[in-house]
Order: C-alpha cells, then sequence, then structure tokens
C-alpha cells in the first residue's frame, strides 16, 4: 500500500509488527494454494512421467521408458498428431469466426455492445457437457438434423456420415469454445486508437488498407491470446471424441484418461501429460514470437 | 473521443445475427425436446408432454447428485473468492513480486487442459490419503475457478480510487482496518460476483469431477452416467433444462451486481457519497 513517507516514519512500532502479520495473513493463502495445488501437483505428474508402474502411487524406479514409448510407438505419434490437427482446426476456425464478431463489437454495435457482448458470453457460463450432448442429439443418426432434413424433404434418408467422424469433433468443439475466443479479440479491438483510424481515413486510406495495416496488427495480441484459450482446453479434450468422435476420433486427453483409468497405468499417462504440457509450452514460445512479428507492425 | 465514423455494416451484422443462432441453437434443443413427446430426440415433434420432468421427481440418486453439487460449488467458490480476494489485493496494492508471481500462478490453470488438473489432484488426494471425495473435488474446482476469482477481484481492486484508502491511512487507520472497512465494502458487488461465478464453473464443471469423485457424483457426472442409457435421454433433456436455466439465471445475476458495483464509481466526483469510515 502506499503510504506516504511521513505516515510511515510516524507509525509506531506495534503498528509494523501489525502491517508484517497483515503482509503474511493476505499472502499466505495464495501462496499455500499455488505451491501446493499448482507447483506441487505438477511436480507430482512430472516426477511420475519418469517412473516404472509396479502398482504403487508413485511407481517403483526411475525410467525413460514412458517417454520413448510414447515417442516411438506409432499409435501414440498418430493420436498426438491427431490431437494438434482437431486443436488446430479448431482453434482457426474459431478465431477467424469470432473475429467479425468481436469487430462489431468494437466498431459497429453501438449502444447495444454491452447487451451483445454478455449474449456472445453467455454461453461460455452454461454446462460443457451438455452443449457436447446437445451436439450428440443434432448429429446422430436419428437425430434432430437428419430428422429435420428429411421432414424439409432435403434428403430421403438419414446421412451417415455426421456422428462418429473427426469433423463432428470439430464442429462441436468450436461450438463449445466459440465464446472463449470473442472477449480477448474484443479487448484488443477496443484498444486500436480511433484517432489512429481517423488520420488513415483523411489520408485516403481505403478501408482494406485500414484494416490490414492498422487495425489487425494492433489486434494482434488478442487473436493470439484468443488462439491460446481455446487451442489449451481442445487439445486435452476427452468427452467430445467420447461422445461425437467415434474410434477414428481418439485424442490425446483420452489416453490420458485411459491410462489412469482402464489401462491402469499412472507414470505412462504422466508422461503424457509432460508431453501435452511441452506442447502447449511450445504453442505459447510461437504465440509469442508470432505477436512480437506481427503486433509491432504498425 | 468521438467513435471512428464507421459506415452502416449490414452484412456484417447479419453474420453477428448468424453467429449467435450458432451459439443458442444447438443448446436450444435441449428444452425443446424435453418436452416432446418421444424417446427418440428428432423431427417432427410428436407432441407435448410434462413426463420427463416428472421422472425427475423422487429421484433420489439425483438429489443426492445435487446436493453433493450445492456443496462441492459453495466450498470450492468460498475458497477460490476467498484467495482471489487476497491475491488480487496484494498484487494491486502491495505491487511486490511475490506477489505477482502469486497471481500469475493462480492464472496458470488457464494454460492447463482440465485431464492434466484432474490426474494431477488425483494423484495428489491420493498421496495426501484423502483419496476421491468431494474434499478432493473441492479442491479441483478451487483450482478450475481460482483464475476467474483472480481476474475479477484485481480488475476492481486497481478500478478502485486509491485515494480512498490513502486518506484512511494518513487518518490513521491500520492497513488492516482499511482493508476490512474501506476496500472489502468497496469491493463487495465484485466479490459476489466472484463468488457465483465461481460457483458456476464448479456446478458445471465435469472433465476434472470425473477424476476426483468417489462415490458421491456431482451433477454433471449424473448426467454422464445417464447418458449410457438411451431411454433416460428425454429425462436429461429435463434435467439439462434445469441445469441451463439456473446456469443463464445466476451469471445474468452476477453480471448485473459486478456492473452495478462499478457503475457506482462512475458517479461524478461532486455527488455526495457515504464513505463506509464511522
Amino acid at each position: 500500500m502506499s503510504v506516504s513517507a511521513e505516515s510511515v516514519l510516524a507509525l509506531p512500532a506495534a503498528s509494523e509488527r501489525q502491517r508484517r502479520l497483515f503482509g503474511f495473513g493476505m499472502t499466505a493463502p495464495g501462496a499455500l494454494a499455488t505451491s501446493v495445488l499448482v507447483l506441487f501437483a505438477l511436480g507430482v505428474v512430472l516426477f511420475l512421467g519418469f517412473r516404472t508402474n509396479d502398482g504403487s502411487l508413485l511407481g517403483g524406479a526411475f525410467t525413460l521408458d514412458n517417454f520413448k514409448a510414447a515417442l516411438t510407438d506409432p499409435l501414440y505419434a498418430t493420436v498426438i498428431l491427431r490431437s494438434l490437427a482437431i486443436a488446430g482446426l479448431v482453434t482457426l476456425a474459431t478465431v477467424v469466426t469470432a473475429y467479425p464478431v468481436a469487430y462489431y463489437l468494437a466498431f459497429h454495435a453501438g449502444k447495444h455492445r454491452a447487451l451483445l457482448l454478455f449474449i456472445v458470453t453467455l454461453p461460455f457460463w452454461t454446462s460443457y457437457l451438455l452443449r457436447v450432448f446437445a451436439w450428440k442429439v443434432v448429429l446422430a443418426f436419428n437425430g434432430v438434423l437428419n430428422s429435420a432434413l428429411m421432414t424439409a424433404g432435403i434428403t430421403s434418408e438419414p446421412i451417415l456420415a455426421f456422428l462418429n467422424t473427426p469433423a463432428a469433433v470439430v464442429i462441436t468443439l468450436a461450438h463449445a469454445y466459440a465464446a472463449f475466443a470473442i472477449l480477448p479479440i474484443y479487448v484488443a479491438l477496443e484498444n486500436v486508437p480511433r484517432s489512429l483510424i481517423e488520420a488513415a481515413e483523411d489520408l485516403g486510406a481505403r478501408p482494406t488498407a485500414i484494416f490490414r495495416k492498422i487495425i489487425l496488427p494492433i489486434s494482434m495480441p488478442g487473436v493470439m491470446a484468443a488462439a491460446l484459450v481455446v487451442f489449451v482446453p481442445t487439445v486435452g479434450d476427452y468427452v467430445t471424441p467420447a461422445l461425437v468422435g467415434g474410434p477414428n476420433s481418439t485424442m490425446i486427453g483420452s489416453m490420458i484418461q485411459a491410462q489412469f483409468g482402464k489401462a491402469n497405468d499412472w507414470p505412462f499417462g504422466a508422461a503424457l501429460a509432460v508431453i501435452v504440457m511441452l506442447v502447449i509450452l511450445a504453442v505459447v514460445i510461437v504465440a509469442r514470437l508470432a505477436d512480437k512479428r506481427f503486433g509491432s507492425r504498425t | 473521443m468521438n467513435p471512428a465514423p464507421t459506415s452502416k455494416a449490414p452484412w456484417l451484422t447479419v453474420y453477428v445475427v448468424a453467429y449467435v443462432l450458432f451459439l443458442y441453437l444447438p443448446i436450444a434443443i435441449i428444452p425443446l425436446f424435453s418436452f416432446n413427446n418421444s424417446i427418440q430426440a428428432a423431427f417432427p415433434l410428436s407432441g407435448f408432454t410434462l413426463e420427463w420432468y416428472r421422472s425427475l421427481f423422487g429421484n433420489d440418486n439425483l438429489h443426492r447428485a445435487f446436493q453433493t453439487s450445492l456443496i462441492v460449488g459453495v466450498s470450492a467458490a468460498f475458497l477460490a473468492t476467498s484467495i482471489g480476494v487476497t491475491v488480487g489485493y496484494m498484487e494491486v496494492a502491495g505491487g511486490t513480486r511475490t506477489a505477482r508471481v502469486i497471481s500469475a500462478l493462480c492464472r496458470l490453470p488457464i494454460l492447463i487442459p482440465g485431464v492434466i488438473v484432474g490426474i494431477a489432484l488425483l494423484v495428489l488426494v491420493n498421496l495426501a490419503g484423502l483419496g476421491p471425495s468431494r474434499m478432493a473435488i473441492v479442491l479441483g474446482h478451487t483450482l478450475v475457478a481460482l483464475p476467474t476469482a483472480v481476474v475479477i477481484m484485481r480488475g476492481r481492486f486497481s478500478s478502485l480510487p486509491r485515494s480512498y484508502s490513502e486518506v484512511a491511512m494518513d487518518l490513521g487507520a491500520h492497513e488492516w482496518t482499511t482493508f476490512r472497512r474501506i476496500v472489502l465494502p468497496l469491493a463487495a458487488p465484485a466479490i459476489t460476483s466472484s463468488f457465483m461465478l465461481s460457483f458456476l464453473t464448479s456446478f458445471d464443471e465435469f472433465i476434472v469431477a470425473f477424476f476426483l469423485s468417489g462415490a458421491e457424483p456431482t451433477l454433471p457426472l449424473y448426467v454422464w452416467g445417464q447418458l449410457r442409457f438411451p431411454k433416460a435421454l428425454p429425462s436429461v433433456m429435463a434435467l439439462g433444462t434445469f441445469i441451463l436455466l439456473a446456469s443463464i439465471v445466476i451469471a445474468t445475476v452476477a453480471e448485473i451486481i459486478r456492473r452495478r458495483g462499478v457503475a457506482s464509481d462512475e458517479l461524478p466526483v461532486t455527488t455526495p457519497r457515504p464513505l463506509p469510515i464511522s
């Protein structure tokens, strides 16, 4: 707290002790929660990834076999690449479709801005499981979409190809995380100085040039933030592949979940989790670099 | 500053309307078919019924799952909000390196997929001898709700005029007194909003709870269990309608409370306002 120098000097010794006690009491909850629930918990996963599976909680002995198996077995390579492809597609689709909405909110929404912002972020607060379940109902063989198409006379028979495909996973995840992407982009677009746009207009710049040279570069940090908050939960998802994906859509999250469930090989599951965290770290670094590369080009 | 002169963009408006429809239509399927008189969720609608809602009453498993969700949600919301208040305050008011690092760590779970949060805490609660239990889910949901709570609280604290607490301290109030009598009352709407949204995060959370639940499932876990039975789907839609309704009401009220809290700062400086100093 910024107390002026005189008042600090005027405080008696007892207050100094009280000050310290206050600082300690206010720091302790956060320090305890983050060191146990974040740092220690993640540290244990990292540790477990390097242990053999002997059925005990922390494994039997040190080994690199978990990582070797995860990185050399073509099955796991396929699943990891598929997860990256699906999460990448979902991220791209989500960010590209969200950008115009964020743009509208920042530049066109006028007095309805607060209401519209609330409407597009409200689904974020509804149950994720129910949103995925809704898609299962929509895409099912005897489901809403097929029956609607047949009732409308567009098709005469149910189309098999909707459910249990990677495409179903991409659509469902893109819908489930759509609301995540709008807010960061909107916040970045709000920061675009309106005077810059006016100056460019006065100097005769076309709208496309203004967008390409001013608005897009300045909003790039928001786009990167949006991409990250969509990519992270989608790359580790196991619920959507299980409900709408079918056997050809198994993702790395499903594999991790299986190791802690049916397969009962916790150290191997922990190694897979470490690999996912490393992938996310790499994506964060790339996003930061891209931010510098595109973001500074004003 | 005047907003940039922007031309009307009818195509953009059409796009936004289509986007909002895309967001809401799949969700709207759930309440729509919860009243449909058929086990199969398909068009054309076959008739109106309240049968699926009737089937929810007197279901003991459902009742217990609801109770578990309430207990877990309130506990996790209390923990996450308490931590959010202290961490947010120390970051904004203290500004020390430690405070900033703790705040960053509190927001880190955004960058961890739920499945990893779930397994990490599963190992943790087993190490602690707790095992999968209600308490384990409370810890997991506290972690999941923490980023929201910290972001809301530090946003609120950094928008509070600093002069209020400076005046209090210059008048001889201790830091604790200043915090309790000045800062907390001014931040009360944000605290309420943080509590409600943390509760909602927990109430709707499935991915982490899946790993941490013992004998007592939460409501989303109960729903997950019912999804295996095709005959139970209409009842799931009736239950889902209640859950969606609860989420929408809680999120809306939290937003209204948060906005009122912020708006009270935006009163003109000349407006006489009772300072919460007695």
